[in-house]
């Protein structure tokens, strides 16, 4: 089960705690990992970890010319790419009254623009092999909403919406697209939050304890995985029972 | 039959997995050889690949048969 051998992989925002788990995890299941990242340091210390099946992929993700660079590159140097995992992204949080263009285009670019322009390289050669998996990381928060976050909020669901019509244009193809929505993980940024913020927080959550980036590259695998064939569409919510829907 | 039709029929076959024989000029993708709108836009970038042409949306949209693709791709790069 969830065997990736043969399988070529590419992570998008893989220096990231949770880009990194996951791509730690496919390449554990046999996969060829392609990391893309920004920070070309981190980049070389996890490949140099991860050993073989390994290829780096340094780009900026706010600049469109080097989003199609990106999507060639790797297509090319990995040898065609079977699963995209569109997981980069970033929050620029403020109260919406308040919410600067600047902060609202630099969200929407990074976070949705960008997995547009990638997913549209790497989506026909899919198409060509009759096989793909499209993995795009949303969050709770696209579906719920959450206040402050207008901008990152739009972005996740609109990623939502991308994926069920990029979906039904190719599930004739043997393509599938999903989407995998954390809610809280532990990361260095909910490490910052105080004892009464936690204790917020996890009143909220059935399981009451945060996720771990573990349980999101767990969903990752299986959406990446030969066994998710007839699944695609869907928004696969990882949250410890904290909205369900 | 020049060579354009024949590579435009090849990809044609090839993409469509259809017979040979009912790749004739007069032959609609959609209609005649079963393909889909999905079809089409593939076989629209294969014509471009292939014969490294820009075919844009408005001329695609206008080539429905066989003879349409050949004859587009003759005058492009006439």
């Amino acid at each position: 089960m969830f065997d990736l051998t043969g399988r070529k992989a590419l992570v998008t925002g893989a220096t990231g705690g949770l880009g990194e788990e996951i791509a730690r995890l496919l390449h554990k299941q046999g996969a060829t990992v392609g990391l893309h990242g920004t920070r070309v340091e981190k980049l070389e210390a996890l490949a140099a970890e991860l050993g073989d099946r390994v290829k780096i992929f340094p780009a900026n993700l706010s600049d469109r010319a080097e989003v199609k660079a990106l999507g060639e590159k790797a297509e090319a140097e990995l040898e065609g790419v079977d699963i995209l995992v569109n997981n980069a992204g970033i929050t620029k949080d403020g109260l919406f009254v308040r919410m600067s263009d600047e902060d609202w285009d630099a969200v929407l670019e990074v976070n949705l623009t960008s997995a547009f322009r990638l997913t549209r390289e790497l989506t026909h050669p899919m198409m060509r092999r009759r096989f793909g998996r499209i993995i795009n990381i949303t969050s709770v928060v696209g579906v719920t909403g959450n206040p402050g976050q207008a901008n990152y909020c739009a972005s996740k669901a609109g990623m939502i919406g991308f994926t069920k019509s990029l979906a039904q244009e190719i599930a004739t193809r043997n393509v599938t697209v999903n989407c995998v929505a954390p809610g809280f993980i532990e990361s260095a940024m909910t490490d910052k939050l105080n004892d009464k913020q936690k204790d917020a927080i996890l009143g909220a959550i059935p399981m009451k304890r945060m996720g771990a980036g573990a349980d999101i590259a767990a969903a990752v695998l299986y959406l990446a995985s030969n066994e998710s064939g007839y699944v695609t569409g869907q928004t696969l919510h990882v949250n410890g029972g904290m909205v369900m829907i | 039959m020049s060579d354009i039709a024949e590579r435009v029929k090849k990809i044609v076959i090839d993409h469509l997995g259809v017979d040979a024989d009912k790749v004739v000029e007069g032959a609609s993708f959609i209609d005649d050889l079963g393909a889909d709108s999905l079809d089409t836009v593939e076989l629209v970038m294969a014509f471009e690949e292939e014969f490294g042409v820009e075919i844009p949306d408005d001329a695609a949209d206008s080539i429905l048969t066989v003879g349409d693709a050949i004859k587009f791709i003759e005058k492009a790069q006439a």
